[in-house]
Parts: structure tokens; sequence; C-alpha cells
């Protein structure tokens, strides 16, 4: 009697939130999209001037040669320091990767061949793209959400009490810009930016491959990967979501023995590895060597230089027994690529959190990581608002993360030049920051999933004996 | 006998002789240069004749020679900075700590495992730690080191350069250079070399050269010399009391009482262009042009028996009142380290050209160690606070833990200008392994060394040319118009960050504790799943369903 007159309740409001839905479709796929584009347009473009003013401004003030300088902002990669060095090597006639300053890679050097003139330029419009890159995405992600929220109501797949876990156009609206504004106007970026570290080029290429994807289109995507790849090795991971996700818009279910699956998933890595050969190739032309294979990836996996930055590599393997570094070193990397596969397993059916959880553990986990590379997975975390309730310690990580932002450069003086303290003061804050950051990531997951258990078993779980239930993970 | 008289002969192809320098210097300081020289005119590197019989020319270096197809040799061992301001230029000139540079016969494969076993050989001859020159601190300089012997190999490949500028030099490395005497410290000049007076002292220089030099004016055939040198400055103050008066038993606590029997001369030189009082008086004088300059020598021929006089001993007053002008050295170079903190720092290196009228090019050679990270493209070169382009420029960026960094510039110095040289570098974090024992003491870098074809003061010199007829005197003549110089400046000494050395296993616990968080977080949210908690039941009534379980009775719920 009470269950059914709570169904028909809930039926109702259930229905009334697809007619929601379906006013929102309908506004969403309005012949006019004129008037959508100028609603979004005109906030868009104030958010990207204030971010190029900004930028701008700080580029002509004395603090762009302290920023650049930080440890923290710029690592032995990607320092726009070395990027000249490398430009005033090859002027010299000299090999730029017969030393050990310079790690970018060929096309890099070509890139800024060109532009080294008009570097902040292309930083600044670097950061635009990615930025409106992270927004498009983003707002076909929400789309997509949205369609697959609205089939599941259909086919009832949900469970009938959560509604309130369900996402609203309303609140969905300016979570594109959300993302926008965290990646321009984060101070990381900021900081990235004004330092001209070229991390920003690299999340600029990371965004374009996430739009693509979004986008469906398998070639360009398989393109841009192929070029991050190239360009850091790290995003090699995203080999996985950006499959999974291109197999659930065609509707190609994973299963290892369907010749279909096997189909795409050989097309998909003919043109990633197709392109990576390709632009390796070019490289080797371009110098005429492959001296820059060691010379950039044998850089990243070995981890020669220690400099500090605010990963966990560096004072590791200052301080580690020279007959145990080989194994840490596999330990360590292997450590990055892992969580590949569990997480592709386990998240198979949401490739674009599973995205995010990749650019997340790499820049944790990666062995020069920047504060570039926390601003990209971090300009996710709008897009993830409605998790915000299962969220177990954000307060705790918030806190932590920004005492340790404040702090690194307060150790770092300490250390280096006042000599008051010493390495150990920084290591414990870039041990604490990446504490904190893992706990952000992990909280996430846990709250996606959490989220998941509810829209399937309902939110208000019940014990057997019909008291309140606690959620718990066995 | 025969056969005794022919060996005889033939061994007396080689000859050694001796000399003493003795120069007081103007700030009131002495300046003693030994030189020993042997001749030999046999041919280490021929194929398939090994050379076994020995006379003056050590066996041990001998040996050296022909086992690495070593072409030329120089190593020198230096404790304390030559003060060119003050002392004007050395003879020979050393960097501090020692240097060792080898060319390598053009038939040698592996150049670089002759150079390592070589330097193992040399550091146990010389009882040196020449055995720390490895391929990290080995450079091949394309210019600024020529072969000073015969031949003009130009192939830089076969050359090997290398400078450890913390070496100590003390006595356990003269004893050994002591023993490659013909006459070891028994007879001669070598009576002198008392360690305790030699290594008291401002400066003190010991090297050996080796190299092949033509025999006659035909160069028909081939010699080989070595010279064994020895520069010591004593100090006014600590060994002179302060009183501008020097003997020989005032500086070495010891006279000379007779030449070494087996050289062909020996002889000690004192430099009495600034006229000081000597006794005894030699009518012996000796005029040479010395690094542009030229000086007046009293000669005592050791080989005469007058020198020694009635006591059958040598001992040398020199008293000097030093208040004539002091040639300015016409190159000078002098180096730091700019910058605070222990990130990044800026070399200067600042070289001096004294000539009034004259611009002349130097080389400049840098090496510097890998953990230095130099930044080339903050390289300048200014003089006269203009931009100064130099017109060549041979860098080899390092490889961490390989080989360091290599700089050669070929620099114009205006005439009476002084030429800043800088460049930035940022300082490496190392492991905690590489460090040296007192890591905060800091890293020597070597000294930069600056080497010129500097124009002669002779011809400048006005007074000289008064004397001498007018038709001889209109165009400099050429061997005096300029000289060959080699400056070399201070080593560095440049901290760098250190981790903290007691850490290790904390790190290594803490580090992977962060890693096994993330770990241990992501596997429990991957392999668990969301279960509803329900609270087990009391143990009593566990205990009754257990009863009920084996009575095969409905459990309770």
């Amino acid at each position: 009697m009470d269950g059914t007159l709570f169904r028909s309740v809930n039926k109702f409001f259930i229905i009334a939130f697809c007619l929601d839905i379906k006013s929102y479709k309908s506004f969403m796929h309005r012949p006019d999209s004129f008037f959508l584009a100028t609603k979004m347009a005109a906030p868009l473009t104030l958010l990207l001037i204030v971010a190029v003013t900004i930028r701008a401004v700080l580029f002509r003030s004395s603090l762009a040669e302290l920023i650049s300088a930080r440890v923290e902002v710029v690592s032995p990669l990607n320092a726009w320091k070395r990027v000249v060095e490398g430009l005033a090597l090859l002027d010299l006639g000299v090999s730029p990767y017969s030393g050990d300053v310079f790690h970018e890679t060929p096309l890099m050097i070509y890139l800024f061949h060109f532009t080294v003139d008009y570097a902040e330029i292309v930083f600044i419009v670097t950061d635009g793209i990615t930025a409106l890159a992270l927004y498009l995405s983003i707002q076909t992600y929400n789309k997509d959400v949205f369609r697959k929220q609205k089939y599941a109501l259909e086919s009832d797949r949900y469970s009938a009490d959560c509604l309130e876990l369900l996402r609203s156009p309303k609140e969905m609206f300016y979570i594109p810009l959300k993302v926008a504004m965290f990646y321009l106007l984060n101070p990381f970026t900021i900081l990235s930016c004004v330092a001209k570290s070229t991390c920003g080029l690299n999340n600029a290429i990371i965004a374009l491959f996430i739009f693509c994807t979004l986008k469906g289109s398998a070639l360009l995507s398989g393109i841009l990967l192929a070029l991050a790849t190239y360009q850091s090795i790290y995003p090699l991971t995203l080999f996985a979501p950006a499959l999974l996700f291109f197999l659930q818009r065609l509707y190609i279910p994973v299963n290892l023995r369907r010749s279909s699956f096997w189909f795409f998933t050989l097309q998909y890595a003919f043109m990633y590895v197709g392109s990576l050969v390709v632009i390796t190739g070019l490289s080797f032309f371009l110098l005429g060597s492959w001296d820059f294979i060691p010379s950039v990836y044998g850089f990243i996996f070995s981890v020669p230089d220690l400099t500090p930055n605010i990963g966990l590599f560096w004072y590791f393997f200052a301080e580690m027994f020279e007959h145990f570094r080989l194994f840490f070193s596999c330990v360590f990397q292997i450590n990055v690529f892992f969580y590949t596969i569990p997480l592709s397993i386990k998240l198979k059916e949401h490739p674009v959190f599973l995205i995010f959880m990749q650019i997340a553990i790499i820049s944790i986990f990666k062995s020069y990581p920047t504060v570039g590379d926390v601003a990209l997975y971090m300009a996710f975390l709008p897009a993830w608002s409605h998790l915000y309730r299962f969220l177990r310690n954000i307060f705790l990580v918030s806190c932590v993360l920004l005492a340790c932002s404040a702090l690194f450069p307060v150790l770092w003086h300490l250390w280096i030049y006042a000599g008051s303290a010493n390495s150990n003061f920084y290591y414990a804050i870039t041990l604490l920051f990446n504490f904190g950051q893992i706990l952000l990531v992990a909280d996430y997951f846990y709250a996606y999933l959490r989220r998941e258990h509810h829209l399937t078993h309902g939110l208000y779980l019940k014990k057997k004996d019909g008291t309140e239930a606690t959620l718990v993970l066995k | 006998m025969i056969l005794w008289i022919q060996q005889s002969k033939a061994a007396a192809r080689d000859e050694f002789q001796e000399e003493l320098v003795i120069r007081p210097l103007h700030s009131g300081d002495i300046y003693a240069s030994f030189q020993f020289r042997t001749l030999w005119d046999t041919d280490f590197l021929q194929e398939g004749q090994k050379v076994s019989h020995y006379r003056l020319f050590p066996k041990s270096l001998g040996q050296v020679l022909s086992k690495f197809s070593v072409r030329e040799l120089h190593i020198s061992f230096t404790q304390g900075f030559w003060r060119t301001m003050q002392w004007g230029q050395p003879f020979i000139p050393s960097p501090p700590g020692a240097e060792l540079w080898v060319w390598f016969h053009d038939t040698v494969s592996d150049v670089d495992g002759n150079w390592k076993e070589l330097t193992n050989v040399l550091s146990g001859i010389f009882c040196a730690s020449l055995n720390f020159i490895d391929l990290t601190n080995t450079v091949q300089p394309s210019a600024s080191f020529k072969p000073l012997g015969l031949g003009n190999a130009t192939d830089h490949r076969f050359l090997r350069y290398a400078t450890l500028p913390r070496e100590i030099v003390c006595t356990e490395n003269l004893t050994p250079w002591k023993k490659l005497l013909p006459c070891g410290s028994k007879a001669g000049l070598a009576v002198l070399m008392k360690s305790e007076k030699l290594f008291h002292s401002s400066f003190h220089s010991q090297a050996v050269h080796i190299r092949p030099i033509c025999q006659d004016e035909q160069c028909s055939s081939k010699a080989w010399e070595l010279r064994q040198t020895l520069n010591v400055v004593f100090d006014l103050h600590t060994s002179g009391q302060g009183k501008k008066e020097w003997s020989l038993f005032k500086m070495f606590s010891r006279t000379l009482t007779e030449a070494c029997p087996l050289a062909s001369s020996s002889k000690v030189y004192v430099d009495i262009t600034d006229n000081p009082e000597l006794s005894p008086a030699t009518p012996l004088l000796g005029q040479a042009v010395v690094l542009g300059d030229r000086r007046t020598y009293s000669v005592y021929d050791l080989s005469r028996a007058e020198t020694f006089g009635q006591l059958r001993s040598f001992n040398l007053l020199l008293r000097w009142k030093g208040d004539s002008d002091m040639l300015r050295p016409l190159l000078h170079a002098e180096r730091y380290v700019a910058g605070f903190g222990l990130q990044t720092g800026e070399i200067h290196t600042v070289i001096y050209n004294n000539h009034p009228y004259r611009a002349f090019p130097v080389l400049l050679m840098d090496s510097v160690p890998w953990y230095l990270q130099l930044y080339i493209h903050t390289l300048t070169v200014t003089s006269k606070s203009r931009d100064n382009k130099p017109s060549y420029i041979h860098y080899q960026p390092a490889k961490d833990r390989h080989r360091p960094h290599l700089l050669e510039m070929l620099i114009q110095l205006p005439p009476h200008s002084m030429t800043e040289v800088t460049v930035q570098f940022e300082r490496a974090l190392l492991k905690w392994t590489e460090y040296t024992p007192d890591p905060n003491h800091g890293f020597y870098v070597g000294s930069s060394v600056v080497s010129a074809l500097v124009p002669s003061m002779v011809a400048m010199r006005t007074n000289f040319t008064q004397d001498q007829p007018l038709f001889s005197s209109f165009v400099p003549v050429k061997e005096e118009s300029s000289y060959f110089v080699r400056v070399y400046t201070e080593p560095l000494l440049v901290n760098l960050p250190t981790p903290d050395f007691s850490m290790p296993y904390n790190v290594i616990c803490l580090t992977c504790t962060v890693v096994a968080v993330g770990y241990g977080s992501f596997y429990n949210l991957l392999t668990r799943t969301f279960q509803v908690d329900e609270p087990s039941p009391p143990l009593s009534k566990r205990l009754a369903n257990l009863i009920r379980r084996m009575r095969g009775v409905p459990l309770l719920t």
C-alpha cells in the first residue's frame, strides 16, 4: 500500500522530470542555436579577455623572470630557458641533444625556431585554445550525459528514489564555462603560462585530443593522441579511455570474441601508431639523427636530473641506494602506467571520467611534474560538481593543497637562499602536496562510484530491519 | 772491454742539464725555478723494438711512453696560486692542483682506454690521486693546447686534458718526482729540495714535460726531451722575516756543494735586472729575452770548482731594495662566481690587456663540470662596456655524469682594456653518493686557461733601442715581437644544494608510503564494491544459531 503510493508519486516526478528534459532537449536543438551561442559567448569572451589581460600584465611585469625560475612551475623537461638554450646550440652548430640541457622534442624546436620572438603570444593563445577545447568538450560531454540519463530513465534503469541525483539542465548549463574558467584563471595555469613552460602546449594537445575524441573524430583523436605521446610519453595511457569512448559511441560492445570490437580497436590503434611513426620519422628527418630518443624519452624514464620539483621522484632518487636505483625507477614508472588496466575495466562505461582519472594519475606520478599538469586535471573538477555530496574530505584536501602551494616558495627560500632549512623541508611539502592530490583524486573516484551505485540501488538504502543503512566498501 | 766501450758510446747519446733560476720579486718574495732536462735520441714508439737500456732517462716514464703510445705528456702539481699581478709571469705556468695533458700518437685506436690506464699508472708513479681523472673531467680542447714538441698534429681527438683543482700537493708527490732525476736528491741542485722548506712557501709547483724535439737544425733525427721543473715562491714574511735579504741557506736550509756528476751543464742564474746586491759576485753575465722582457742574469757555473770557493760550499746571498718599477704583466685574468643562493649563479671571467696600444686575440678555455649546467645563450663578452663578439666559439655541452662542458673562445682584447666574459649556470642536485665527504665545503671548478700571443714589451721600450744601431731597430725583430703566454685563473669553489645525508631510509620509506597510499586507495576502490553495512548479530544470537544449525532447526533472524 505504502510502497505503491510512493511508487506512483515517484513516477509522477520522473515524468515531470522527463518533460523538463524534453524542454531542455528542444532548447539545445533549437534551429536558431544563435540564441544559445550569444548567451554563452559573452561570458566566454569576457573570460578570455580577463585571462589574456592577466597574462599580458604579468608578462610585462618584473614577476615574469621570478616565476620562470620557480622549480614548481618549470621542470628540466619544459623550461623556457632550456628551449632558448636549445635554439642557441642549434645556432652554434651543436646538436641540442648532445648536451643534457635540452629535452624538448624536435617538433618543438621547429615550432619555436619560427615563433621564438612571439613566444608570449604563442603561450597565451595556447592557453586560450586549451580552455576553448575543454569548454567545447565538456559541453559535448554534458549533452551526452543528458541523453544517456534520459534513456536510462525511460528504460527504468535508475532506482526510484534517486531523483535528487539526476542532473538537470539548469545546473549543467554553466559547467563548460566553469571548466574554462577553472583552467584559465587557475593560478597554476597562469604561472605556467607566464613562465612560458611548454607544459601549456602539451596541455593544449591533450585538451584538443579530448575535444576530438568527444566529437567522435577517431582519426584526429588518434593523431592528437600520438602527438601528446610524442611530447611526453605518459598520455599513452589515454589510448584506453579514447578507445572505450569510441566503442561506446559506435555501440560496439567490449567483447573480446566479437570481430567488430577487434576491427575497431585495430583501426584506432593503427591510426594512433601510424601517426606516431609519422611524427617520429618527421623528427628524424628534421634533425637527421635519433639523438632525441634517449635525450627526451630516456630522460623521462631514467630520471637523471634530480632538480627539485613538486613530484615524488627527485628526492627519492637523490637518496636512493645505488643498487636499488634501477629497480625503483622501474617500479615508479610502471606505477604511472599500471592503473590504466584496472581503471579501464572498472570505468569502461564512463570513458570521460576515466580520461580525468588518467590525466590526474599522470600528473601526480610522472617523473617531472609541474603545476601546469595539475592545472589540467583540476580544470575538470567543475564537470564533477554533482559528486560534491559524496566527497568525504574535500575540505581537508583543499586546505592541504592551498597550504602546500603557499609553503612551496617559502620553504624553497629557506633552503636555497636563507640556508636556514634543508632539503627535507621542501621534500616534506612535496610529499604532502602529492598526498593531497592522491586524496583528491581517490575521493572523486569514490564519489563517482558511489553515485553510480546509488543510481542503480537507490539513494536511501535500508537495512534488513528497516533502519537507515550505511554504505561501505566490501 | 770493446763491447763495454761501444755500449757506453751508444748510451752517451743522452745528456742531462740542470739549472736554477732565482728571481727576486718586486713584492719582496723570491722566486726559485729549477729545471732539469734530459735528452735522449731514442724512439720509444718504434714497433717491435723494446727500449730496455736506460741510463739517464727514468725507466718508469720511458715504459709509460712506449706502452701507451704517448707523443707528448705534461703533468704538473701545484700548491698555491700564482699571483700574476704581484709576481709577473712565471716561466712555466700551471693551475692550482694537478693538471695533465697528453697527446697520443695517431696510431692509438682506443684513446679513452689508453688515457684511463695512463692516468692510473701516473697516479702510481707520482703518488697522486690522478686516478680520479675520468671522462667526467676530461676534455679535448680544440685550440688551446697544441703540441709543444715535434710534429704539427691538429687532430684533437688524440689530445686529452684534465685538471684536478682539489689535488693537494705535498712531500709524497715530491719524493717520487725527485727519484726521476739521474742524481736523485744526492747531488747537484736537487740537494736543495728539502720538503719542509719547499712546502713552507706561498707557491709550489712541480711538473714533468715530455716531448719529442729535433736533434739538429735539419731535424734529421728525433730526440725525446724530459723536462722536470720545480717552481717555488718563498714568502717575504713567513720565510724571509720581512727582510728583502735572501740566501740559498735561508730559502732551502742547504747550500750547494757540487754539481750533479752526470750533468753536462749545471748552472745557477740570478736575475739582476733590478740590481740586487749579490755575494759572491760573478763575472759571468747573461742576457735573455724572457716573456717579452729583456733580463740580465748573473750566471754561476757549478761545474767549475771556483764557484764553490774555499769553503767548498756555495751559498748565494741576495739583497735588494725593490723600489724599481715592476713591469705590469700585459695579460692577466681572474675569475669569480656571482649570484646568491643555491639555485643559479654566474661565472665571471675578467681578462685584462695592459698593453697601452696593441690589441691582441686570446683563446679562453673553460672546462666546467656537468653539475653546473651552463646556459650558453647567456654568454656575454663585453670590453669597454661594449659587446665583443668572439670570432670563434667551440662549445661542447656536458652530458650528465659523462662529460664536462668545454667552452673555447677566441676573443680580441682591445688595447688597455678589461674584457668580461659571463655565463650563467644552474646548480644540480646530485645523488647523495656523488657528493664529496665534506659536501658543504663546495665543489671545485678548474681554472680557465687563457692562451695568447702577447706583443712583446721589448719592442715597446725605447731605452733599449738607445744602445742599438738605429738601422736595426726601426721594425721590431720578429722573434721578439710577440711571445706565447698561458695564464691560469683561480679555480672556483661552488656550493651545491645538498640533500640530507642521514635520510635515505626515511625518504625511501616516506615516499613509498605516499605511493602506497595512492595505490592502496585505488586498489580499494577498484576491487571492492559498495554494500550495505549489516551489523553482525550479538554473540548470544550467533551461538543460538550455531546450535540451531546443528539441530537442523530454522535459524533466528
